[in-house]
């Protein structure tokens, strides 16, 4: 049972503050890191992965610093998102080299076992820069898993990969989690995490969010207030039907768009009944256009939540 | 899929080896990396032009002791060794650091020290080979190792090789900017300033190498600016301190930049 421990970490480059007092503890099974593209994902994986050092705060497995502390590669399996390799090698080599530097006792015998987990041994012989980008990454895996770690560190696994080849990813992932390994991996497709890991950090604007159980999460972001731009045939009788309803918080008439601005409670009340008083009253819905479901919004909603 | 990993834990893997200096494998994937093609085709071009330069001073002039002297210090020790070192020492490091591949050598259980001081020893393996063997062919040519200058030039070449692949390296491990840093020490320090500010002359690679070469040569054609004794501090205190503080500064090596 291995454990990562995140305490009061914060993170600066310059006057740009990447991560702010984060705490968080990362456990056996497989866990989200889910947040908007440069919410300090990578650089919480960066320093747990002891390449990067804390400005404030500790980061440690099972107690020890990463940080400086290249015994604790022992344990720890990176997979970086940066594409770059030994590409003049192949993958078989590659995977060979990475045992050797692990010091282990027949790295032939463990390359072998690692390129068939990611089964990668039909392409073992061809060299890397001949590798699409899903084989690159079934190679970085094999080379993470080479010594088998309890501790795996995936940052944007999923990214430029077919899908086959991120169900086969996903798979891999989800019975190490059952073996009892520390996997953690790195996203900004909500999709993605829902999928694979039940629980879930999620990171916006360097601060930690939220953590705990994906399915608790995702409701909390589906339950929060909806802003929607509605244009109708007949704007204000619909914004009199609308307001008395209880799924609608406040509305807006927008004359310069031309608009109803609707705050919505209730997500799935809201979608149900607004076709259905439309239809009900003659009118004409002629846009219905959620204004603020971008995944910024989203996850800025759940640090105030 | 058939997953083959054994259960996770502590105590799977027994290490193999304690701390060590040297790492085979750093080794490999390092030389491998410095003799890829384009820098292989620009580490055989200098030697080339040399011999090339020599061939033709040998086959249009009388070569003399002391056109050997001028052309082996002018070009081989003074521009060709530096600009050598700079392609060896600088590319030992420096490209996987840019493209982030050495992660897969910081990732694992080895002292940074060992990293660093076998990438060394293969920047100084290829610096000596692209510049000190040159040079004795080129002495050879030009002379026929006459007053000993051919063995004296390698033997100084060998000596500057060791040097500047360590501050070469440093330069590798500190800037992004490696090869153009090292081009313009290479060339404005060692090429220029070293050959004509007196007081520079003491702090210049090239003169430290030409005290050793000064003291294997027969008679005076060879000269230097400084003793042996002084060149040979110098050579040392230089090659610990610049690979002493690559391995503390690769210790302190932050991968990761903003997202």
């Amino acid at each position: 049972m291995t454990t990562i421990s995140i305490d009061n970490v914060s993170r600066w480059f310059g006057n740009v503050v990447a991560v702010n007092d984060v705490t968080m503890t990362i456990g056996p099974g497989v866990t989200g890191l889910l947040g908007p593209n440069g919410a300090g994902k990578s650089t919480l994986i960066n320093m747990m992965a002891g390449f990067l050092a804390p400005s404030n705060g500790s980061v440690t497995l099972d107690g020890a610093v990463i940080w400086r502390n290249e015994q604790a590669y022992r344990e720890i399996g990176i997979v970086p998102e940066r594409e770059s390799m030994y590409d003049f090698l192949t993958a078989r080599e590659f995977v060979v080299a990475n045992a050797e530097l692990h010091g282990l006792p027949d790295p032939a015998a463990a390359a072998q076992r690692a390129l068939a987990t990611v089964e990668m041994e039909y392409a073992q012989d061809r060299r890397i820069e001949t590798y699409s980008k899903g084989m690159r990454q079934r190679a970085k895996m094999a080379s993470a898993l080479v010594h088998e770690p309890s501790v795996l560190l995936l940052d944007e696994p999923f990214n430029g990969m077919d899908p086959r080849q991120r169900l086969h990813l996903m798979d891999l992932l989800r019975r190490m989690g059952a073996e009892g390994r520390t996997v953690l991996f790195s996203s900004h497709i909500l999709e993605e995490v829902e999928q694979l890991a039940h629980h879930i950090e999620v990171v916006v604007a360097g601060r930690h969010a939220a953590s705990g159980d994906f399915r608790k999460i995702r409701r909390l972001m589906t339950d929060r207030p909806h802003r929607y731009l509605v244009r109708s045939s007949d704007d204000r009788q619909l914004a009199s039907v609308l307001i008395a309803h209880t799924s609608t918080a406040a509305i807006e008439l927008d004359l310069r768009e031309d608009a109803l601005r609707i705050q919505a409670v209730d997500f799935a009340g809201f979608t149900e009944f607004l076709p259905r008083i439309a239809r009900d009253h003659g009118i004409r819905l002629f846009t219905v256009s959620p204004s603020d479901e971008s995944l910024e919004s989203v996850f800025s909603y759940l640090v105030t939540a | 899929m058939s997953v083959t990993t054994a259960p996770a834990g502590r105590g799977a893997l027994q290490p193999a080896a304690g701390p060590r200096l040297y790492h085979p494998t750093v080794a490999r994937l390092t030389y491998r990396a410095l003799l890829g093609r384009r820098r292989a085709l620009l580490l055989f071009l200098l030697p080339l032009l040399l011999l090339i330069i020599v061939s033709a001073v040998r086959g249009l002039a009388h070569a003399d002791d002391s056109t050997a002297n001028d052309v082996l210090q002018g070009f081989a020790l003074s521009a060709m060794v530096p600009l050598v070192g700079v392609i060896a020492g600088t590319g030992a490091i420096g490209p996987e650091i840019d493209d982030g591949a050495i992660v897969y050598l910081l990732a694992k259980p080895i002292r940074r020290g060992t990293i660093i001081f076998t990438k060394l020893l293969v920047a100084i393996g290829v610096t000596m080979a692209f510049s000190a063997i040159p040079t004795l062919l080129a002495g050879y040519i030009l002379n026929g190792n006459g007053l000993n200058i051919a063995v004296a030039y390698t033997v100084g070449a060998a000596a500057a090789s060791v040097a500047y692949a360590a501050i070469f390296l440093l330069l590798g491990v500190l800037t992004r900017h490696a090869v153009v840093v090292g081009l313009v020490y290479a060339l404005v320090w060692e090429g220029v300033v070293g050959n004509v500010v007196p007081g520079a002359r003491t702090l210049s690679v090239q003169q430290w190498a030409l005290a050793v070469a000064q003291k294997l040569a027969h008679g005076d054609v060879v000269s230097s600016d400084v003793s042996l004794a002084t060149g040979i501090v110098l050579l040392a205190v230089v090659t610990a301190g610049a690979t002493w503080f690559a391995g503390r500064r690769l210790r302190s090596l932050k991968l990761a930049g903003e997202e």
